[in-house]
C-alpha cells in the first residue's frame, strides 16, 4: 500500500519535470538562436552597416538599400492587403447573410494561408511580373507579398468583429442608423485595436519572407536606391540569403550575414512586441 | 391613435409567435405588456421598430401602424421609421464611447454638424432622463465607468437626443437594483408628457405604477387589454386573474 503511493508519487514527479523540461528547452531553444544571431552579428552593426550600401563584393559597406527595400515592400504589401483584407473580413461578418458562402470563403481564405511562400512567389512571377508586365519591381513583390498576407488580416479582422457584441449594432440600429453608419462609427472602432494587432502581426510575417519575392522583386546588389514601383529593390531576407550561400568569398561575408539577420529579427521582434503592447493596452 | 396593430399574426420560421393580435395605444400615453416570458411581448414590441427585420427567416402578416401609415409598408424607410420609434434594451448597451458622444451620436449620424447644437441636445437629452446632475462633470468619461442604473439612464438620453415620438423599452430595469429601477420608473412617468411609452415588463407592480394601460399576453395570444387599474382590480379573463395573482407564470 505505502510504497504503492510512493510509487505514483514518484512518476507524477518525473512526468512533471519532463513537462517542465520540455517546455523549458522550447525557451531556451528561442533564447539560443536570439543569443547566438546577437552574439555574432552585433560585432558589424554600426552607423555605417545601417546606412551604407553593399561594398567590395559585399564584404564591407551596410545594408542600408535592403532595409528601405523591405521597408517600401512591407508598406506597399500592407497597401494591397489591408483594404482587401478588412473589406474581406467586414463583408463575411456583418454582411454575408448566407452561411455556407461564409464557410466556403472561410475554407478558401484559410487554404490560401496553406499555401506554400514559395508558389506565392512563382504565382506571383507569373501573374505580376510577366503577364501583367511590371517585370521584377516593387509593384510585383508587393503584391505577391499581399496576397500572402491576405489571409491572416481577413482572419483577425473577422474575429475583431466577431467579438463586439450584438448590443452594440442593435443599440446603433435602433437610433435609426445605416448599417454602413454603424459599421462605421460603432463596430470598426471598437474592433480598431485587434485589426491593427493583425495588421502588425502580418507586418512582421511580410518582412522575414524571401521566396514570394524571389522571383518578383528583390534585386542580387543594387547599388541605388530605388526610384519608382516599377523599379527592382533589395530586401533583407533576400540580402541574407544571399550573402549566406552565393558571395565570392563566403567567409568575409559571414558577419555581414549575421548582422543583416540581426537588424531581421530585431524588425520583426519589435513588431511582435508592439501587437501584443496594442492588444494589452486596449483589452483593458 | 399613436400606435395600432391590426390581425398581426408574426412567426419565426414556422414557429408562430405571435397570433392574430389587435391593439391601438393612444399619443401620451404608457402603455405595459405582461405576461409569462416566452408569450410575445419582445417581439411584439420589436414590430413597431421593425428590429425584428435584423432577424433572419421571419414573417409578418397583418398591419402595423404609426398614426396613418403602416410601418411595414415598402415605400417605409426603416432608418426613419427608427428615428420616430426609439428603443431602450433589456441590457443597458451604451457604446464604448463617452457619455457625451453616447448621447450625440444619434445627431451625428443625422449629420448634424453644429457644436453648440449638439452640446444643447445632449444636456438636455441627459437632463430628461435625470441623469445630468450626475455626469455633468464627466462627460468625457468612458459610459462604462457608470453604474448599471446609470447606463440605462443614459441609454434612455441616448434615444430622447433623437427625438423620437415613441419609446419602446423591453424591461428597462429587469437588470437594475431596486433604487435604480425606481428612478427609471419615475422617469418613464415624467416622459409620457412628450412622448408614447411602451414598456414590456415581467414586473406587476412596476406595470400597475407607471401605466395607463396593460396588454396581457399569453403563448403569443393577448389575452386582455384594457385600463391598467380594470387589469389589475377587475380583469375579464380567468387567465388575466391568475397570472397577476401569480398562480402561474
Ligand atoms: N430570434 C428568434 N428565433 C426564433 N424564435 C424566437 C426568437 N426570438 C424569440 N423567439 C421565440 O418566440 C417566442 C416569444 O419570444 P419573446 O418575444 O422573446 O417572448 P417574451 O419577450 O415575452 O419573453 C418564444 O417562444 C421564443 O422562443
Ligand atoms: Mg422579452
Amino acid at each position: 500500500m505505502k510504497s504503492n503511493n510512493i510509487h505514483k508519487k514518484v512518476s507524477q514527479n518525473v512526468m512533471f519535470w519532463i513537462f517542465r523540461i520540455m517546455s523549458f528547452s522550447v525557451v531556451a531553444i528561442l533564447f539560443w538562436i536570439i543569443g547566438f544571431i546577437v552574439y555574432r552579428g552585433i560585432g558589424v552593426i554600426n552607423w555605417e552597416f545601417l546606412t551604407a550600401a553593399p561594398e567590395e563584393g559585399m564584404t564591407k559597406g551596410g545594408i542600408f538599400p535592403a532595409i528601405v527595400g523591405t521597408f517600401y515592400l512591407v508598406i506597399g504589401s500592407m497597401l494591397v492587403a489591408f483594404p482587401i483584407g478588412v473589406m474581406s473580413g467586414i463583408y463575411m461578418n456583418e454582411y454575408a447573410t448566407n452561411k455556407h458562402i461564409v464557410r466556403v470563403i472561410r475554407i478558401m481564405t484559410n487554404n490560401l494561408g496553406g499555401i506554400p511562400s514559395i508558389v506565392f512567389g512563382l504565382f506571383g512571377m507569373s501573374l505580376f511580373v510577366n503577364k501583367l508586365g511590371f517585370g521584377d519591381s516593387i509593384l510585383a513583390g508587393s503584391l505577391t507579398l499581399g496576397l500572402l498576407a491576405l489571409p491572416l488580416i481577413i482572419r483577425i479582422t473577422e474575429e475583431a468583429l466577431k467579438a463586439i457584441p450584438d448590443s452594440y449594432r442593435h443599440g446603433s440600429l435602433a437610433l435609426g442608423a445605416t448599417k454602413l453608419q454603424t459599421i462605421g462609427r460603432v463596430v470598426l472602432p471598437a474592433a480598431f485595436p485587434n485589426i491593427m494587432t493583425g495588421l502588425i502581426l502580418s507586418i512582421g510575417r511580410v518582412s522575414g519572407e524571401t521566396a514570394p519575392i524571389l522571383f518578383t522583386a528583390a534585386a542580387y546588389f543594387l547599388p541605388k536606391l530605388p526610384s519608382s514601383i516599377y523599379d527592382q529593390v533589395m530586401a533583407l531576407p533576400y540580402h541574407l540569403y544571399v550573402i549566406a550561400t552565393s558571395g565570392t568569398d563566403l567567409e568575409a561575408t559571414r558577419p555581414m550575414a549575421y548582422g543583416t539577420a540581426l537588424v531581421l529579427i530585431v524588425i520583426v521582434l519589435i513588431m511582435n512586441l508592439l501587437a501584443n503592447y496594442l492588444r494589452k493596452k486596449f483589452t483593458k | 391613435m399613436k400606435l395600432e396593430a391590426k390581425n398581426v399574426n408574426f412567426f419565426y420560421g414556422d414557429f408562430h409567435a405571435l397570433k392574430d393580435i389587435n391593439m391601438k395605444i393612444e399619443s401620451n400615453t404608457v402603455t405595459a405588456f405582461i405576461g409569462p416570458s416566452g408569450c410575445g411581448k419582445s417581439t411584439f414590441l420589436r414590430l413597431f421598430n421593425r428590429m425584428n427585420d435584423l432577424i433572419a427567416d421571419t414573417h409578418l402578416d397583418g398591419e402595423c401602424m404609426l398614426g396613418d401609415t403602416n410601418i411595414y409598408d415598402k415605400s417605409i424607410s426603416v432608418d426613419e421609421l427608427r428615428k420616430t420609434v426609439g428603443m431602450v434594451f433589456q441590457k443597458p448597451n451604451p457604446f464604448p464611447k463617452s457619455i457625451f458622444e453616447n448621447v450625440a451620436y444619434g445627431l451625428r449620424i443625422n449629420g448634424e454638424r453644429s457644436k453648440s447644437v449638439i452640446e444643447d441636445t445632449v444636456e438636455t437629452s441627459l437632463r430628461q432622463a435625470a441623469l445630468w446632475e450626475e455626469v455633468k462633470d464627466k462627460l468625457k468619461k468612458s459610459a462604462y465607468a457608470l453604474s448599471g442604473g446609470q447606463q440605462q439612464r443614459l441609454c434612455i438620453a441616448r434615444a430622447l437626443a433623437v427625438n423620437p415620438s415613441v419609446i419602446l423599452m423591453d424591461e428597462p430595469a429587469s437588470a437594475l437594483d431596486p433604487i435604480s429601477t425606481s428612478k427609471i420608473e419615475e422617469l418613464i412617468f415624467e416622459l409620457k408628457n412628450h412622448y408614447t411609452v411602451v414598456i414590456v415588463t415581467h414586473n406587476m407592480q412596476q406595470a400597475a405604477r407607471v401605466s395607463d394601460k396593460t396588454g396581457f399576453f399569453m403563448l403569443g395570444e393577448l389575452i386582455e387589454y384594457d385600463d391598467t387599474k380594470k387589469i389589475f382590480l377587475n380583469p375579464e379573463k380567468e387567465q388575466t386573474q391568475n397570472y397577476i395573482t401569480g398562480r402561474f407564470g
